[in-house]
């Protein structure tokens, strides 16, 4: 459904659709009579989180939130707004590249082993309220497990099947820099359907854009209009306010070179000391997609599982082999993590691993701001120059 | 499996029994554990009792008197492999709170008889005394942790007892960070996971029970949870529970505390 290259608009060809507020819980409910399990923003535990949505009931209606480095806060909105929030704790990710997953198991038989494979669940899900970032997002993963080599046939399953319901956004927060990472506020491709939500005084509905046929016939059970020139404008007014109200900004001019040379910036040091490695970043970054297997076994040794469960490069096991873990500093780690999230990910998947959704700034316990981090970093460069055979560094 | 059933030996030293309990409290597991070992010695459980030697001990509690001193090398010198079992075993518990202090004046504070107790200075864990193969942290453990350190055993394999933060387990249950979120003082980011996240999980922050995660880095939590107004007091008291004697905890406690009066 996605391909790595979202920047360059997407000429469907397709009448932009109208559908008033009532709308969306009709969507809802069509989706579910076309089998799917609905799954999109609500609000849990002082956060808009992604869980299943019954029906627009659940929504977060009337909230949204206000994001700072290293803090998230849910606020109460003035308008009854449905989608006016941006991304929060939760990513699709839970989704397609499930935290936890069984392989396969075993079971002794006889004096041998007999393998049950686990055969990928063929659960139907529709993604409500992704985001331009999000989708930039689940098009990275798809380059890392599907388009793969060792391709994982799961995650291609679950992302084939997924129906996408975009949703542009309407306002930025404060850790938001998808216009420097040039995959959002709008959503070009990727999407089944993409909704621009318009509130007014006394007018709320939604400009519908349609990715895809199955887009178009979910939308054909709805009741729809061709969206005016006029509802068209007042959208897109909504989602150039966004792009225009970034929280951060990124420079990425020879962001591979920047890196690759400041390996020994005196800057890692310093944050290597603020780090936690508490992995809170790479768990919440939409893209990381780093694992690690386990195998057990049951207390009599008849059978044993391997399992598949979230891990990150801040972890010391993550990196261990024969004789210790490679990267045992915290430093190391931190900058293993934003190199290869800016720049060897683009020498190894052909883009950025970094949308911009601000996440891993956000949920940083003690806010460390990778945008901060670049900007120090090029601020007082510490080269060592690329020439072969030199290892010497020198202060520019 | 082999016909003759792995010897189980359970033991306590200066604790409060909660880690013991954790096994009894495997009850539908109970039963598999006592088919697949034969659990010869565990007082708490049963009276009846076989002699050594054992194949795997576990180990509850803190060494705190010459007595216990003593005991622990002849546990280990019966023990194939030992285990020890929770914060005491592990760390020295809460009853390490009197390393910080001179015990002698608690003892004439509490006691009427002061002079029929022999105690130690500090408490301390197994690992100062004998040779330990394998700890598990927790106050209390964790019983799937523990039947998964006897499971690997049983079966010759590494257990996995992962000894990262308690935020990965946050994450892998998508609990929502509570000190991002609600700005709630939290000591998950500097915490070994174990818990399966059970305080942030009912919106609480995270107090350390487990003890410190691998590469844990105090002073940068300290600064953080500063900044959520805990107090230099605060600070103390957040390292200084379960685990107040674990190195990374007891320096951390050490920085913020106030000379002693």
């Amino acid at each position: 459904m996605s391909s790595i290259d979202m920047c360059a608009p997407e000429n469907t060809g397709r009448q932009p659709k109208l559908i008033e507020r009532a709308g969306v819980g009709r969507l809802i409910a069509a989706l579910q009579q076309q089998g799917y399990r609905v799954v999109g923003p609500t609000v849990r535990d002082e956060a808009i989180i992604y869980d299943e949505l019954a029906s627009d009931a659940d929504l977060p209606a009337g909230w949204t939130d206000d994001q700072q480095a290293g803090a998230y806060r849910l606020k109460r909105r003035r308008d009854q707004a449905l989608f006016r929030y941006t991304c929060g704790p939760h990513s699709w990710k839970k989704y397609l590249h499930p935290p936890q997953a069984t392989l396969w198991r075993a079971e002794r038989e006889g004096g041998l082993f007999r393998i049950l494979p686990e055969t990928p669940r063929a659960e139907r899900l529709a993604l409500l309220g992704v985001r331009a970032c999000e989708l930039r997002a689940l098009a990275i993963q798809e380059q890392v497990f599907a388009m793969a080599a060792h391709a994982d046939a799961g995650y291609g399953v679950r992302l084939r099947q997924a129906f996408v319901v975009a949703v542009n956004c309407g306002q930025a927060g404060g850790t938001c820099f998808c216009v420097s990472m040039n995959s959002g506020p709008r959503a070009r491709k990727g999407f089944d359907l993409a909704l621009t939500e318009v509130v007014h005084a006394k007018r709320h509905y939604f400009v519908v854009e349609i990715g895809s046929e199955r887009g178009a016939a979910i939308l054909a059970a709805l009741e729809t209009r061709d969206a005016t020139a006029e509802e068209i404008a007042a959208a897109e007014k909504t989602v150039n306010d966004a792009a225009r109200h970034m929280g951060r900004t990124l420079d990425t001019t020879e962001i591979q070179a920047l890196l690759y040379r400041n390996h020994e910036h005196p800057r890692w040091e310093q944050t290597g000391e603020r780090c936690l490695s508490c992995a809170n970043c790479t768990l919440a970054c939409p893209t990381c997609f780093c694992s690690t297997i386990d195998d057990t076994t049951d207390l009599a040794g008849q059978r044993a599982e391997r399992t598949r469960r979230w891990d990150s490069c801040f972890t010391a096991d993550f990196s261990y082999i024969h004789g210790g873990s490679v990267r045992q500093s915290v430093k190391a780690r931190y900058r293993q993590w934003l190199t290869h999230k800016l720049a060897s990910w683009i020498e190894q998947f052909g883009s950025s691993g970094c949308v911009g959704c601000g996440r891993c700034i956000t949920w940083c316990p003690v806010g460390i701001d990778l945008t901060e981090e670049v900007r120090a970093i090029r601020a007082t460069k510490y080269y060592r120059e690329p020439v072969h055979g030199d290892t010497g560094t020198r202060s520019v | 499996m082999a016909a003759k059933k792995p010897k189980l030996a359970v033991w306590k030293f200066a604790s409060c029994d909660g880690c013991q309990l954790s096994i009894l409290d495997c009850e539908d597991e109970l039963l598999t554990v006592a088919s697949a070992v034969d659990i010869a010695y565990f007082p708490e459980a049963t009276r009846a009792a076989t002699r050594g030697p054992y194949d795997l001990s576990l180990v509850e509690g803190s060494i705190t008197t010459p007595h216990d001193a003593e005991r622990i090398h002849q546990v280990r010198r019966q023990s194939r492999y030992l285990v020890t079992i929770g914060a005491c075993a592990t760390a020295g518990g809460i009853q390490a709170l009197r390393n910080f202090r001179d015990v002698k004046r608690f003892l004439s504070i509490v006691y009427a008889r002061p002079d029929y107790i022999e105690t130690l200075s500090k408490s301390t864990p197994i690992a100062e005394h004998v040779f330990v193969d394998y700890e598990l942290r927790g106050c209390p453990v964790n019983k799937y942790q523990l039947l998964e350190v006897i499971s690997a055993l049983l079966n010759q394999r590494k257990p996995v007892i992962p000894n990262h933060a308690v935020c990965v387990e946050c994450k892998l249950r998508q609990h929502v960070c509570v000190m991002v979120a609600r700005g709630t003082p939290c000591l998950g980011p500097a915490t070994q996971a174990g818990c399966g996240a059970l305080c942030p999980g009912y919106a609480r922050g995270c107090y350390g029970c487990f003890g410190p995660k691998e590469s844990a880095n105090p002073p940068a939590l300290s600064a953080g949870l500063v900044r959520l107004g805990v107090t230099e007091d605060g600070l103390v008291r957040a390292f200084r529970s379960f685990n107040a004697a674990a190195d990374v905890f007891r320096r951390e406690s050490e920085l913020h505390e106030r000379p002693n009066p």
